[in-house]
């Protein structure tokens, strides 16, 4: 099996797949970071040039005033409480709230990649993993060795995998250390608030917690990962069912573009949610956006997200196994 | 003594929708020889060869090389098979020996060793570290007998070997086939549309219209008595008158005689022709076209 995977990856590398994705991802990322620093600039040309350590600190001095006050509700004070929290550690760790590190950027750019730029890069690989063999003719000598179809297949889709995991660690890294060179790359431990749930009266914020960025990032990592692999899982299936690359990539592409249009509209209809492309933003649960659709929830996102992932790779194989090929 | 049956093929058939493709086909090869798979485009050919290969399930029939039966143990059986099925389509981005590297990862027990073996056997020695995108026809065609043989096959299958190949290639390429049957002991079968490629190739030859074998001979069997003489003499009507008194002839349109092909009398012929004043302007052997095989064969019936 070990060759099999080295035999997928020699060929994938040769292809220089790879190098394209993270060249697309490293533009993207300067383009971003690019916006990103204007941003900043006009606010700091409408704040003026005072110094952002003297205001913050005036800041907390008011909310640490209005905590002491008797007559403000629990449930505003630990709000407060919060909002103190992160004030006093930009303050401590010398970073101006309003300028973000490297490490807020990434969670920005990771957030927004989520449903589309990242689903399209692992496309990117996915789609023409089983159809190229197919236009190449390779195929016929792929699968006329001594080696059954099934563990043919297991070692692609084991590529595919690694090759997921890479994308996801490069997006990671450039965002990183792209950004930091603007922004600077301090910030790993600011304090970010999760933990919200979206009920039927409104935010419930009973649960809310105050989590490192680190720790954030981590999760939102493994987010993006879980669904890059369901995304490319799905084109891969399609790969496997369509032999034309162009078509397949033109058929998961479509799915996607929908789900981001879906998500906008289809609030009424409601079993428009068991869609696997509705359910692609999971990072949005972590920090309290509401759901497209009443009653979704990131546990409900995953296990929909699990089924279609069960359901391709079982198509996959079945297929992959007993067809004949001409 | 019977050689040893490496490739046995029973009463096998494939059924695509209602049509059935492929009735019941019944072969074996032996050890040594070249067995020639001729028919004309759309015979099934190439449907048998890939179930042969494991590329299509057959719907009923058995598949045994070298005692292994390719639906049960497809390992065992693919072992002692190498094949190219029609173009050797190799990958282009990659040089030739990752190609071989590839394909070698996947059978057991072949390393670099027999890399460099197959290497020089087909004589790809000097390019085999370019990208096979820069190769040409000739060294693709090699590229894939050196994959086919990567793993010592008792098996050997080609679909069309020498298509797409130059006059000097194709020569080669019967060189080599011949080589590898006749020293190595490979049982080859190589499939063609042309009746000359099979005939100087082969040692058997299966002849193959419509999904069904119509007959199985040795190759001197099924062309003796079928080859003719063509003669271009001058003046043409003594000529004739000549010829034809010493054997059957056919007029043809061209102003030419045709008479059957016969080494012994031939040069007897000839110097009757000669002796009675005629000039032999050609006299030339003709082989029996395809066509013609096969409508004697079929009894009239066209090939689709």
């Amino acid at each position: 099996m070990n060759k099999l995977v080295q035999n997928e990856m020699l060929k994938l590398i040769a292809k220089k797949r790879l190098v394209v994705i993270a060249l697309i991802i490293g533009v993207l990322v300067i383009l971003f970071t690019y916006a990103q620093y204007k941003q900043v600039q006009t606010q700091r040309e409408k704040l003026g040039t005072s110094d952002w350590r003297t205001i913050l600190q005036q800041q907390i001095v008011d909310t640490t005033n209005r905590l002491s006050s008797s007559r403000i509700s629990d449930e505003w004070k630990k709000q407060l409480q919060i909002s103190l929290q992160q004030q006093q550690y930009y303050l401590d760790h010398d970073i101006n709230p309003a300028e973000p590190g490297a490490p807020t950027f990434m969670r920005i750019f990771l957030e927004n990649s989520i449903d589309l730029f990242i689903p399209l890069m692992v496309m990117v690989i996915a789609s023409d993993l089983v159809s190229s063999e197919h236009s190449l003719g390779t195929v016929k000598l792929l699968l006329t060795r001594p080696v059954n179809r099934w563990k043919v297949l297991l070692s692609k889709y084991i590529t595919l995998c690694l090759a997921i995991s890479l994308i996801i660690a490069i997006t990671g890294f450039l965002s990183y250390a792209i950004s930091g060179v603007v922004f600077g790359y301090k910030g790993f431990g600011a304090p970010i608030l999760t933990g919200f749930h979206v009920t039927d009266e409104g935010l419930n914020t009973s649960d809310v917690k105050l989590l490192s960025l680190w720790k954030f990032l981590l999760m939102d990592l493994g987010l993006v990962w879980f669904v890059a692999i369901v995304v490319g899982t799905l084109s891969f299936m399609l790969s496997v069912l369509i032999r034309s690359t162009a078509a397949g990539m033109g058929v998961m592409l479509a799915a996607l573009i929908s789900g981001a249009i879906l998500s906008n509209m289809v609030s009424s209809w409601e079993s428009a949610k068991y869609f696997f492309m509705v359910n692609l933003r999971l990072t949005d649960y972590m920090k309290g956006n509401a759901p497209p659709i009443e009653g979704m929830n990131l546990s409900f996102s995953m296990s929909v997200l699990l089924v279609w992932w069960a359901a391709a790779l079982l198509v996959s194989f079945m297929v992959f196994t007993k067809k004949d090929v001409y | 003594m019977e050689k040893k049956i490496t490739l046995s093929v029973k009463d096998l058939r494939k059924v695509i929708g209602r049509r059935e493709i492929i009735k019941g086909l019944t072969f074996d090869l032996r050890e040594g020889e070249v067995f020639g798979f001729l028919g004309p485009n759309g015979a099934g050919k190439t449907t048998t060869i890939r179930m042969l290969v494991g590329l299509i399930k057959p719907t009923s029939g058995s598949i045994h090389i070298c005692g292994s039966n390719i639906a049960e143990d497809f390992k065992g059986a693919l072992k002692n098979l190498g094949c190219i099925v029609e173009n050797p389509e190799l990958y282009p981005y990659l040089s030739g020996y990752n190609n071989l590297l590839h394909f070698a990862r996947m059978l057991d027990g072949v390393g670099e060793g027999r890399i460099k073996e197959v290497t020089a056997l087909v004589g790809l020695s000097e390019r085999i570290h370019d990208k096979v995108k820069t190769y040409s026809l000739g060294m693709r065609q090699r590229l894939g007998i050196a994959q086919a043989l990567l793993g010592n096959p008792k098996v050997l299958i080609l679909d069309e070997p020498t298509n797409g190949l130059d006059p000097a290639g194709i020569r080669e390429m019967r060189e080599f086939i011949r080589f590898l049957a006749e020293q190595e002991g490979l049982s080859v079968l190589v499939s063609s549309h042309l009746l000359s490629e099979i005939q100087l190739l082969c040692d058997r030859v299966a002849i193959i219209a419509k999904g069904t074998i119509i007959r199985t001979d040795t190759v001197q069997k099924l062309l003796s008595n079928r080859e003719k003489m063509v003669w271009r003499l001058d003046p043409f009507f003594k000529g004739k008158e000549v010829l034809g008194a010493l054997t059957g002839i056919e007029e043809k349109e061209d102003g030419t005689l045709w008479t059957e092909y016969n080494e012994q009398m031939t040069p007897e012929w000839n110097k009757q022709l000669v002796e009675a004043g005629v000039s032999v302007l050609e006299m030339n052997r003709k082989m029996p076209v395809l066509e013609d095989l096969f409508l004697e064969l079929t009894g009239g019936e066209t090939i689709e």
